[in-house]
């Protein structure tokens, strides 16, 4: 198993006492695609990051056991978390707007991630770059590696951001709501683009979202978080036989192309799934 | 609202307001909370409404006449007849600092009371309606900004008249720019937000967004930079006393004070040593003050 | 009751609009749909006279828009933006946000309008005097559409008002669109890059591609997939391949 997750909380200081997050969630992940779905609050964006301990300072974490291939994240120090970071689990966020720096071109980004990770010369590194973004399938590498982030589309921007995040052959891609930025055209390519680099790359994936049709669509299992659980674990093809209401309500009530109905199911939230 | 079985903290606190009028008091009491935690904001505080109420209280807390001279006993050590000795002309440092503190807190909050509503209209104004108005309100910001402040105010009081109302206008006219270049620059951002949209799609007029929606969400840093600002309006106040441009003898200034002591600073420190001290505390003051209201107004810095 | 004919807008070099036309009968709901840049919320902008740089025809109601409109037009087409987060102002209450329509107006009976207004949309009395800070996502975007709703508009212009919400909250804030509409007779014109969102309001679609509307078609046509252009049909499957899963 490349991550372990067990009963793994995350609480937050507040004014009237601690608030938790993340409550108990288990989780395991080998070379495959998990997606965690839920709504915004959820806690699944923390949960995630917190295999990079990438969370806010004033948060409080604890776990009988959070692993990363063996290692013990939550007592590892800084430099084996820097060690793991970019190196051996890369993190693709929203906006590529935001992750980029507007400063250097493409490719020189991807080109000093490689870098760092590989020590290799300035040139073999832009070599490297350019045949990483030919890798995430864009077309004319050679300019896009010259272009600033500004000149570039969404879809384009994200692209880079993946290849930057490929450069040093991670074992793991963690991608939070890496599509929700973009055209659904755009976002399809992306999300394909995706599984062909996991499958021929071997790395796991965990993808976060809010659309549970399409991270079932993509991913190998799905876990779906409410209120800082898991409250239901299932595979991507077992979607339509999810038992739990909650998941069944997020399913229900999305309007469809396919399957009108006059009115939307709401959904009810039963206090009971909070225990 | 005494009579509700709630304490005063929940009926600030509470999440369900029950008035316009509970809800803001509660918007209030939490930024409150927030500058109270602030150690050294509160210390700027305190010491702010310790010498305005000093200053106010002049006349009760004075031990002698500020305009008394007495010629027999200049420039005498502090003791017990005079708290912080006596200057030049024999008159009583103490009283003359509690008095002078009028003069030049009282300059400092007319300064502001003209300066901070006229930046504030100017930039706001220039910023929503943009265009030739925003070009020629800028422009003439910035002749008054591209002149040193205290060489201006020098040549404006120089051309009318040197006293404590001409001292002021002349403070007021280089200080007003940087809150027109303030207040313009969060109007080009607030400008542009839905929030502004949906009010001009209710059919508002320039003038209401401007003064209802736009010029509240500039308060805040306004406020913040009139506070930091305080201490340098203090010291030009000072500067211009200093240079025999403001306050007129016998009128006691702390900038004068200092200007008229200078001679003694070797042998006799303390006369001119004392309302530096005033002027260095004040100073210190309110730009504490400023920097915990902006760690609690500015949205930016949170 | 609203009729557009050879809408152009321009942005400096760039046409964003590229002569859009078309015509939504009072009560109906017109949506439209494409992708980011397509310019459809630039139609909007428009029709609503927030942004005045545009040519073309633009009769609401049978009377021809110029590109400043008065306080009448603002009484009678409102809208509700995409972002519930955004739209409200961060220091006002909900209180003032709902009154301040009513006091540009000169519309009396403040507070019982008020208390309408918030049960109408289904929130609690007690949000009246909350700042925005203080609701969720799914609350503000209830109290974005009572505030359109306060001068008693016929026309409601809808820019993406649930994409910024989550599933579950986004069908209870159609469903409320739906019922006011019933309710009402309102006229919506919907601007989205969700089709199935879109297509659950709107029985008659426009579907926008570099500008231009490259295709009208009618909610069951596009479900049984008789698409005429590319572009609806492209995004039609993707829309519908996700639900297959």
């Amino acid at each position: 198993m490349l991550v372990e997750i067990d009963n793994l909380s995350i609480a937050f200081p507040s004014p009237t006492g601690d608030s938790l997050a993340v409550r108990g969630v288990s989780l395991k992940l080998g070379a495959e695609k998990l997606g965690i779905v839920g709504e915004s609050g959820s806690g699944k964006s923390l949960t995630a990051r917190s295999i990079l301990k990438l969370l806010p300072p004033q948060a409080k974490v604890a776990a009988d056991r959070l692993t990363f291939d063996g290692i013990d994240v939550l007592r590892a120090g800084e430099a084996t978390m820097r060690g793991i970071r970019g190196r051996r689990a890369g993190l693709i966020m929203q906006d590529p707007k935001f992750s980029l720096n507007p400063v250097m071109t493409a490719g020189e980004q991807i080109a000093e991630a490689w870098r760092a990770h590989k020590k290799g010369s300035q040139r073999q590194a832009r070599a490297a770059a350019i045949e990483l973004l030919d890798q995430v399938r864009i077309r004319d590498p050679k300019r896009v590696a010259g272009a600033y982030p500004h000149e570039l589309s969404g879809g384009m921007g994200q692209r880079v951001m993946i290849a930057m995040m490929l450069a040093p052959d991670p074992e793991m891609l963690i991608a939070d709501e890496p599509t929700s930025a973009l055209d659904a055209t755009v976002q399809a390519e992306i999300l394909r683009l995706m599984e062909d680099l996991v499958a021929r790359r071997g790395m796991a994936l965990i993808l976060i979202s809010h659309d549970l049709p399409l991270v079932s669509h993509f991913c190998d299992r799905v876990a779906v978080m409410y209120a800082g659980r898991v409250v239901e674990e299932l595979s991507a093809a077992g979607l339509a036989q999810a038992t739990h209401p909650y998941t069944r309500g997020l399913l229900d009530c999305m309007p469809t192309l396919s399957h009108p109905k006059p009115r939307l199911p709401v959904l009810a939230r039963d206090p009971a799934w909070l225990t | 609202m005494s009579d509700t079985p709630l304490s005063l903290r929940d009926w600030l606190l509470t999440d369900t307001p029950e008035s316009r009028r509970q809800a803001a008091w509660g918007r209030l009491y939490r930024l409150w909370r927030d500058f109270r935690g602030n150690g050294l904001a509160m210390a700027g505080l305190i010491t702010v409404i310790l010498l305005i109420v000093l200053s106010l209280a002049a006349p009760l807390l004075a031990t002698h006449d500020p305009a008394t001279q007495n010629l027999a006993n200049r420039l005498a050590k502090p003791s017990a007849a005079h708290w912080l000795g006596t200057d030049e002309l024999g008159r009583d440092v103490y009283s003359r600092l509690l008095f002078g503190g009028r003069v030049t807190l009282g300059m400092v909050v007319a300064v502001v009371l003209l300066v901070a509503p006229l930046g504030l209209v100017i930039g706001c104004v220039a910023g929503y309606v943009g265009g030739a108005a925003d070009r020629i309100l800028m422009r003439v910001t910035d002749v008054f900004l591209a002149f040193p402040r205290l060489i201006l105010a020098l040549a404006f009081v120089a051309a009318i008249k040197p006293g404590v109302t001409s001292a002021i206008a002349a403070i007021a006219l280089t200080a007003w720019p940087p809150y027109a270049r303030l207040a313009r620059a969060e109007t080009l951002t607030i400008r542009n937000t839905d929030y502004i949209a949906a009010v001009r799609i209710t059919g508002a007029s320039g003038l209401r967004i401007i003064l209802r929606h736009v010029v509240p969400m500039c308060i805040g840093s306004l406020v913040v930079r009139v506070t930091l600002d305080m201490s340098s309006i203090i010291l030009t106040a000072a500067a211009l006393g200093f240079l025999g441009m403001g306050a007129q003898p016998p009128s006691p200034e702390w900038g004068s004070m200092i200007a008229t002591a200078r001679r003694f600073i070797l042998e006799q420190w303390w006369v001119p040593t004392i309302p530096g001290i005033a002027i260095f505390v004040a100073s210190l003051a309110f730009n504490l003050l400023g920097d915990g209201l902006r760690d609690v107004l500015d949205p930016k810095q949170r | 009751m609203i009729d557009i004919g050879d809408l152009r807008v321009r942005f400096g070099e760039v046409e964003a609009v590229k002569g859009v036309s078309f015509h939504v009968a009072r009560g109906a709901a017109f949506g439209m749909v494409g992708e980011s840049g397509s310019g459809k919320s630039t139609v909007l902008r428009a029709l609503s006279g927030l942004n005045p740089d545009w040519s073309g025809r633009v009769t609401i109601d049978g009377v021809a828009m110029t590109p400043r409109r008065g306080r009448d037009f603002y009484r009678r087409v409102q809208m509700v933006f995409q972002d519930p987060y955004g739209s409200l102002h961060p220091r006002q209450t909900v209180d003032r946000a709902l009154s301040e329509p009513l006091l540009v107006h000169g519309i009396g009976d403040i507070d019982r309008r008020i208390r309408a207004a918030l049960a109408e949309v289904a929130l609690p009395a007690a949000a009246r005097f909350r700042y925005p800070h203080q609701l969720s996502g799914g609350q503000r975007q209830r109290v974005a559409i009572a505030r359109a709703l306060m001068s008693e508009p016929e026309v409601l212009l809808l820019d993406e008002p649930t994409s910024a919400l989550d599933v579950s909250v986004q069908a209870e804030v159609l469903n409320l669109l739906a019922d006011l509409q019933a309710r009402r007779d309102l006229t919506y014109v919907m601007v989205s890059h969700n089709l199935a969102v879109i297509a659950h309001l709107c029985p008659m679609i426009g579907v926008m591609q570099g500008g231009e509307m490259v295709e009208q078609i009618g909610v069951d046509d596009l479900r049984a997939g008789r698409t005429k252009h590319p572009h609806t049909a492209e995004l039609r499957a993707l829309s519908t391949e996700l639900e297959e899963a």
